[in-house]
């Protein structure tokens, strides 16, 4: 859809003014909605609805053109039993479950509300030791190249000895588990 | 517990709003400052929340972290390598954690900044509400900043980013308060000895009037202009003007016209 005040741009940002009965539908790019509104678009208290996580739930998936029609209506989270449809609706998930069922529109959406897919912090202190050495693991690999890529050798041999340390912690609690 | 007690609970920031909404299937656990709760059946179903004064937000995270790691020696937390802690809402995901400051900014709302800030504080992927958080209005100057992006990053990354920009707030709130100083130092006075006239004086005074004249009042205390108010007793009146709790200190229900009369009694015996 195109921006209706410039017809040049994609539309993305929506708004539906309810005044007095009255509905009116305004599809806008950003640049113009901006133009517009000011810093009023995207404040929901300045509005008289604030701007809920639904709103902008709905923003994301008519952004990535929506979702098949398979999708919606169709696929059920065999836990909970919640479909896609309604979280749409809700914004709120049904289970832990969910997001494995719906884990391929789910991904696109947390990208976009957090700008990355993977997690960077507390683990679980009794679930998660694997995690966790897994994931110092990689950090010291990644450290150990550029160590060596700036031929800090030195450095570079005090992190080998430490991943091969939390290798073998790894192995045990693995064998452990 | 009956819904004066309830309501009220909100207005000291100890349960949220959606906990209230839920109250059948609900449960918090206080600990006895009333800094640390634990609501059971909010939105997911454990929210763990730990308040501190000032800006000791690294103090709060190590606590609720503590009470954390405590509850998981019990519990089974839904939890996924790549996501991280599952949360009801996607908003939430990775570290599940909202960092969050109150802040009073009278000085960068008289001078009209606030929006400027308001869209700058967003695009760092931070967000501003009102006093009770999401949804709730702007009232008294107080403003509540907090991360908007939970997963990605580390606890310590995300406080230590939110610490950063409060303390660049920190900044221009007090470079606007020298302005307005600078500029209409005589209207600055008469309008903070105003609005403490008012609220010592009054004899019919609503919530949100009785908010923003508190505001005026506690930049008069802060800026050394008004000297004889004690800054302990403006954050009891914030609370004790609250519709809830001013019931509950009465101890029964009142109409909203006559609590306006009785809030204008409690400012006055408080400020004398």
């Amino acid at each position: 859809m195109l921006c209706q005040s410039c017809n040049e741009r994609e539309a993305n940002v929506h708004i539906t003014k309810i005044i007095n009965g009255v509905k009116t539908e305004m599809h806008l790019c950003d640049e113009c909605a901006k133009a517009m509104h000011g810093e009023k678009v995207g404040l929901g208290y300045e509005m008289g609805m604030p701007l809920s996580f639904q709103n902008i739930l709905d923003g994301f998936v008519e952004m990535m053109g929506g979702f098949p029609q398979s999708i919606i209506g169709e696929k059920t989270c065999p836990l909970c039993k919640m479909t896609f449809e309604d979280f749409r609706r809700n914004g709120r998930i049904g289970c832990d479950e969910c997001y494995k069922t719906f884990k391929d529109e789910m991904i696109p959406l947390i990208r976009r509300i957090h700008g990355n897919i993977q997690h960077n912090g507390k683990l679980p202190r009794r679930t998660g030791g694997i995690l966790k050495y897994k994931r110092d693991i990689d950090r010291l690999k990644d450290e150990l190249k550029n160590a060596v890529s700036k031929e800090e050798f030195e450095r570079a041999a005090k992190i080998r000895d430490e991943i091969k340390e939390l290798e073998m912690k790894l192995k045990e609690e693995e064998n452990r588990g | 517990m009956d819904s004066l007690n309830r309501v009220s609970m909100v207005e000291k920031h100890l349960i949220s709003m959606n906990l209230l909404k839920n109250y059948d299937n609900a449960a918090v656990i206080l600990n006895k400052e009333e800094n640390v709760s634990i609501m059971i059946n909010e939105e997911d179903h454990i929210r763990l929340q730990v308040i501190y004064p000032g800006l000791k937000l690294k103090e709060a995270y190590e606590y609720a972290s503590r009470l954390d790691d405590l509850i998981e020696e019990r519990v089974n937390f839904a939890f996924d390598s790549k996501l991280g802690y599952l949360t009801s809402c996607p908003t939430n995901l990775g570290t599940g954690i909202r960092a969050s400051v109150m802040m009073h900014l009278p000085g960068l709302t008289l001078t009209k900044s606030i929006n400027d800030l308001i869209s700058t504080v967003n695009q760092v992927g931070m967000t501003i509400r009102g006093i009770y958080g999401e949804g709730s209005n702007i009232m008294g100057n107080i403003y509540q900043i907090s991360n908007q992006v939970s997963l990605g990053l580390s606890e310590e990354e995300i406080i230590n980013n939110l610490v950063a920009v409060i303390k660049k707030i920190i900044d221009q709130e007090k470079r606007a308060r020298e302005v307005i100083l600078q500029t209409q130092p005589k209207e600055l006075e008469d309008d903070m000895y105003r609005s403490l006239g008012i609220l010592k004086y009054a004899r019919l005074i609503s919530a949100s009037e009785c908010l923003n004249l508190l505001s005026r009042v506690r930049m008069g205390v802060e800026m050394g202009i008004i000297k004889d108010v004690d800054i302990k007793k403006l954050n009891e009146l914030l609370v004790n003007v609250q519709p809830a709790s001013l019931q509950l200190i009465e101890g029964r229900e009142i109409e909203a016209r006559e609590r306006d009369f009785i809030r204008a009694k409690i400012l006055r015996e408080s400020l004398k």
